[in-house]
């Protein structure tokens, strides 16, 4: 049974076995039912359709719309352009914080990229305003498109991902490649890649005087709401969001986009509620994306294939209008115990929407390429790879000295390979072939993802009746938060989870937090387990004061909270049950806030990061260059497992994200117009059932005493790193053929047979 | 979207009637025609609904020997009929590696004949296309195009027609029969689809108000039952359009080839018989060399554009890969993975 400590000299314990079940989705049954209503679902009395027409140039400026033909088309109630909008309480150009990013919500007749929102037609029906938009028949005055990773001049952005530094180096690069024995110095570039989350982007806004009634699916209430109330100039409690399920997000729904907030305005316009859902295509602009990398590693290591150096630069795009930078070469931050890391980013400008986190942001692009460069090295020295990976592990994080608050890697690598039978892998490439002649190749990937955590708070109430609530505005993207969440809520209470009441996903409820960074269960969890302690303390101090109570005179010795009862530490004959224990208290209910945040301290000591090691079977037509991927398993070591079956769906997602990455995942930008041609999932490739193999993944034990209190880490999004590497690692064990550009494509497999 | 008129003809004579009209289009099952209209690709007047036209679903055997297939027949339908399926083994292959199964339970086999070209520039109403917009020019001459012709194409359109069903259809010299405004004839398939020219926006040979009742199969296309593959090139497992495809079909006597018959998908603007392939291939042993002789055959005037080089040679090792399938035997089931490099069951030779 897991004991959960909130500190390490607790008061009082909880006892609950909650957390560790693979529960199934408590959300299932209605998802599968078409009960769980997602944003669009929603249709308030009176409201209206509205559809965005968007910028068919990526660069340059409207010089007219036919606003008059729209609004002469049946059922067109309003058009909202640059002239005629409601106005806004700030400028959007305004960032107020560094998680505000710049929007287009038409203040301006400037076009700063493809698919940019340049006005807004509303009606009574979804077709109508749809025909409305086309009508508008857009004229430009266009200006050339800057495309592409040498669009023009670069320059050092002073921070890139979320504050991270630009450049860091620790120990003597160009000294660790001269004394080389062997140097490895190769360029990979990765695509430009949108979330394409399956539900689009979408908002239903009611206005009723100045109170504000949205329907969103949002990974940042609180983060939301905030903008909200800035943008549109009214206080955060006139405000209500409900974000109770999202279709995915994947980074693309966390902040505060132009879209929605067009939708807000729109209602405003027409003082009727109204709804705005993207089109597909429509997402290939102002929803943000992973922005396309050139990567040049350089590495060194001497005789023994021990690694001397590692340099890692990458160049990437962010928009001619704002800032965001993917931080792809600080993967190389924590894995391979280098004594000389220097990681550097430089960038140029293009006419894009601005790129955003998209599931695991720096270290999935990164990654790809360190793992590749790894194992070219590892080729190099004659070195199987895992050996390689092996003799430079690191025992403590590379870049900045620290141990690892837990690093169960070796575990991973070790139960990995064994599965997956390794060790029978020829050092040298096109070896192997199946029964049918086609070419097999094995390949591996290391794993990580940094163990972060944010802010939120909880309320945890203990009801008449013996019952728990847990009130926090957690979000449910699709990982399982109503279940995971509510596993910790239940143990933080120390009730059965049919017990209590686990209220999440809208706005008036305590803040979680954002859902993003992979710390959603761990920052959310940390929360619901320090409410639940605090409420506990308060129902022990009910009982242990009252001498009626037989827990009275317990204080000291501590109760331990199990199944509905406190229970004395030192003596468990006696007991009494909560619903006892408020009757003669005579209160309804007791009730108690808790928060969930990092602890700096213990930031400051360590280094923590999630780790894993994944494997990959891949088959190639040797004539054809076709290839797919036939196995993969992934061993990770992420912590506590709150939820086994959950985490296990979590960790497929991100290896079948990481195999799409290797083979399939391209969105491809016209190089003169810079529009996205492929802006639909027909054509944007992910992968199908028939891609993905049977996938193994392994649940690797790790302990950690100082992440936070419930020992979690996360598993978002490192199942992306690695995975992909090792898919591209095993196109080249089975070809022979280096592929450094991403997505494989077959053209560069089409080799002499 | 923009309104249109929806009318649901009892007859063929009425359908003819009302979809002559200018303006006026087909719709089967819409699952290329409605995507089109949604992107503001096809504005459309009037859609003259087929799909409740009697007569039209059924698949026959004709006294003569041939195979008459409804144009309202499903893809799916006709590749899951086994009688069909082992005697043009090929054509099923074909359908079951087109599309997802949902679509092609409600794809029809005259609306998979007439779909549109998948070039992104055709779809991207932004962008120039002399197929949307004659004389607007061509935005994939110089853009993105991967995924262009390579043979057939010329300096207004290089965009290739997506079909895989049409690729062993072709091979097997299928008819088309149409209903017209002067009554019923009949073209053969081959000279349904138009190469561009300088008018890319006169796709087919159909004119106003021509409406496909049905695709025959002749006789002698069940003598290649016994050697019939198709093979497809894709950049997934399942769910793409053909990067490249072919259909081959031998007719096998005394260990040479009494007839060939090889035909590709993805290269060009309609499904592209190679004859030229076929003629070295009469006669001959089904040897590597032979195959390598068709597949240069076939490929002698193919061009390509920026991009695009790799199809030809991609070309070349799928027409041998599927010469040397359909020689080594079609396979008594069609593959899990149908027209796949990784179906490989059947005795698949490789280097
Ligand atoms: C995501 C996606 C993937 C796909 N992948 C593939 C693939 O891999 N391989 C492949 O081959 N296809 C693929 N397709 C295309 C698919 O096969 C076609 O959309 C389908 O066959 C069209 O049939 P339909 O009945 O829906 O035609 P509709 O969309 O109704 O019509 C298509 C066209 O044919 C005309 N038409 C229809 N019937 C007749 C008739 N009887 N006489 C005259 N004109 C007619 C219509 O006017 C229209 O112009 C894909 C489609 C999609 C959407
Ligand atoms: S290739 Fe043909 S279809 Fe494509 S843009 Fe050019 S003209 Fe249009």
């Amino acid at each position: 049974m897991p004991e959960l400590n909130l500190t390490s000299a607790p008061a009082h314990l909880r006892h609950g076995s909650n957390i560790g079940q693979p529960l199934t989705r408590r959300d299932g049954i209605l998802k599968v039912k078409g009960q769980a209503t997602y944003a669009a679902d929603n249709h308030p009395p009176g409201m209206l359709f509205a559809v965005m027409a968007v910028s068919g140039i990526a660069h340059g400026r409207v010089t007219s719309l036919d606003v008059a033909a729209a609004k002469r088309h049946p059922g067109v109630v309003d058009v909202m352009t640059p002239d005629h909008k409601p106005a806004l309480a700030i400028d959007p150009e305004i960032k107020t914080n560094p998680f505000v990013f710049r929007m287009e919500v038409l203040q301006s007749n400037e076009v700063r990229y493809a698919n940019q929102p340049i006005a807004v037609v509303i009606a009574e029906t979804l077709e109508a305003a749809t025909e409305g938009a086309a009508l508008l028949a857009p004229r430009y005055e266009p200006l050339p498109a800057l495309v592409g990773l040498d669009a023009g001049e670069s320059f050092v952005p002073p921070v890139v991902g979320v504050g991270n530094p630009t450049e860091l180096h620790r120990g003597d690069v160009e000294a660790g490649l001269a004394s080389a024995e062997k140097q490895i110095d190769a360029i990979y570039e990765t695509p430009p890649q949108y979330h394409n989350a399956m539900e689009p982007h979408a908002i239903v806004a009611s206005w009723d005087g100045d109170r504000l009634q949205i329907d969103m699916p949002t990974q940042g209430l609180m983060l939301s709401l905030a903008r909200i109330a800035e943008l549109f100039g009214i206080a955060h409690d006139k405000i209500h969001i409900r974000s109770p399920f999202l279709g995915g997000g994947f980074g693309s729904k966390g902040l505060m986009a132009g879209p929605p907030t067009l939708g807000i305005m729109a209602a405003k316009l027409v003082g009727r509620p109204v709804k705005l859902v993207l089109r597909r295509e429509q997402m290939y602009g102002p929803v943000g994306h992973r922005a396309p990398t050139r990567q040049r590693l350089r590495i060194g290591a001497d005789g023994e294939g021990r690694l001397t150096a590692l340099d890692h630069h990458a160049r990437t795009v962010s928009s001619t209008f704002d800032d965001f930078y993917e931080p792809a070469a600080d993967a190389s931050h924590t894995l391979y115990a280098a004594p000389a890391i220097r990681t550097s980013h430089d960038a140029v400008r293009v006419n894009t929407g601005t790129p955003l986190f998209m599931r695991a942001p720096g270290e999935a692009t990164g990654s790809i390429a360190l793992e590749s460069a790894i194992d070219e090295m590892a080729w190099a020295c004659g070195i199987d790879p895992l050996a390689f990976r092996l003799k430079n592990y690191a025992e403590v994080e590379p870049m900045t000295g620290r141990p690892f608050s837990s690093k169960a890697l070796r575990a991973c690598y070790a139960q990995g390979a064994a599965r997956f039978g390794w060790a029978k892998r020829p050092l040298q490439p096109r070896q192997m072939r199946d029964d049918a002649g086609l070419l097999v190749g094995w390949g591996m990937g290391t794993a990580t993802f940094p163990a972060l955590m944010f802010q939120a708070e909880a309320r945890a109430a203990i009801r008449r009746d013996g019952s728990g609530v847990m009130e926090i505005g957690a979000h449910d993207m699709g990982q399982g938060a109503w279940t995971a969440l509510a596993q910790i809520a239940a143990d933080a209470v120390g009730l059965d989870i049919d017990r209590v009441e686990f209220k999440a996903g809208t706005s008036d409820l305590p803040d979680a937090g954002i859902a993003g960074g992979s710390a959603h269960t761990a920052t959310a969890g940390a929360a619901i387990h320090s409410a639940g302690a605090a409420v506990i303390a308060k129902l022990a101090d009910l009982a242990t004061k009252d001498e009626r109570s037989p827990l009275f005179g317990a204080g000291n010795a501590g109760v331990i909270a199990r199944d509905g009862r406190l229970i004395r530490r030192d003596d468990e004959s006696r007991s009494e049950s909560y619903a006892e224990i408020l009757a003669r208290a005579g209160v309804a209910e007791v009730e108690a806030r808790g928060t969930g945040a990092p602890n700096p301290a213990a930031m400051e000591e360590y280094a923590m990061h999630a780790h894993g090691a994944v494997f990959a079977e891949v088959k190639v037509d040797p004539e054809l260059g076709q290839a797919r991927v036939t196995r993969m398993v992934g061993a990770f070591a992420a912590g506590r497992i709150v939820n086994p079956h959950l985490v296990k769906s979590q960790l497929f997602g991100g290896m079948i994200w990481g195999l799409s990455f290797a083979l399939h995942e391209e969105a491809i930008t016209d190089r003169r117009s810079g529009r996205i041609m492929n802006a639909n999932l027909g054509e944007y490739h992910i992968p199908v059932n028939a891609d993905v193999p049977p996938l193994d993944v392994i649940t690797v034990e790790e302990h950690d005493p100082h992440v936070n209190a419930l020992g979690i880490k996360g598993v978002g999004e490192i199942g992306i790193t690695g995975s992909a590497g090792a898919v591209a690692n095993a196109v080249w064990h089975a070809t022979g053929v280096r592929v450094r550009r991403f997505p494989i494509r077959i053209e560069e497999l089409l080799t002499q047979p | 979207m923009k309104p249109f008129d929806y009318v649901r003809p009892a007859t063929v004579t009425e359908a003819v009637a009302a979809a002559a009209q200018p303006g006026a289009v087909y719709l089967a099952a819409g699952t290329n025609l409605l995507d089109l209209m949604k992107g503001g690709v096809s504005r459309p007047d009037r859609l003259v609904d087929v799909t409740h036209l009697d007569g039209l679903d059924a698949i026959e055997t004709l006294a003569d020997g041939s195979l008459r297939i409804g144009a309202l027949v499903s893809n799916a339908d006709l590749a899951h009929d086994a009688e069909f399926a082992r005697s043009y083994p090929a054509v099923a292959e074909a359908l079951l590696s087109g599309a997802s199964a949902q679509l092609r339970n409600a794809a029809t086999v005259g609306g998979n004949l007439l779909q549109r070209t998948r070039c992104a520039y055709f779809y991207d109403s932004v962008s120039r296309c002399n197929k949307r917009e004659a004389g607007s020019g061509c935005d994939a001459r110089d853009g993105e195009n991967r995924g262009h012709a390579v043979l057939g194409w010329s300096e207004s359109c290089i965009a290739t027609h997506p079909s895989d069903f049409c690729v062993p259809l072709v091979a097997l010299d299928a008819v088309v029969e149409i209903e017209g405004r002067n009554g019923r004839r009949e073209i053969e398939l081959d000279a349904l689809h138009r190469l561009p020219g300088n008018t890319p926006e006169r796709e087919s040979a159909l004119e106003p108000g021509d409406l496909i009742v049905a695709v025959r199969l002749p006789p002698a296309a069940r003598g290649f039952s016994a050697h019939a593959r198709y093979l497809k090139v894709r950049e997934r497992t399942s769910y793409a359009f053909a990067v490249v495809s072919a259909a081959a079909a031998l007719r096998i006597e005394n260990g040479r080839i009494a007839e060939a018959r090889l035909a590709l998908g993805g290269v060009a603007a309609k499904p592209w018989r190679a004859r030229a392939a076929e003629d070295v291939l009469r006669g001959v042993a089904p040897t590597a060399d032979a195959f390598q002789e068709a597949a240069w055959r076939a490929l002698t005037d193919a061009k390509p554009s920026s991009d695009n080089a790799f199809k030809i040679e991609l070309a070349r090792r799928i027409v041998v890969r599927a010469l040397t399938l359909a020689a080594a035997g079609t396979p008594a089931r069609i593959p899990a993975l149908p027209a796949s490099p990784f179906a490989s069951t059947s005795g698949a030779i490789h280097a």
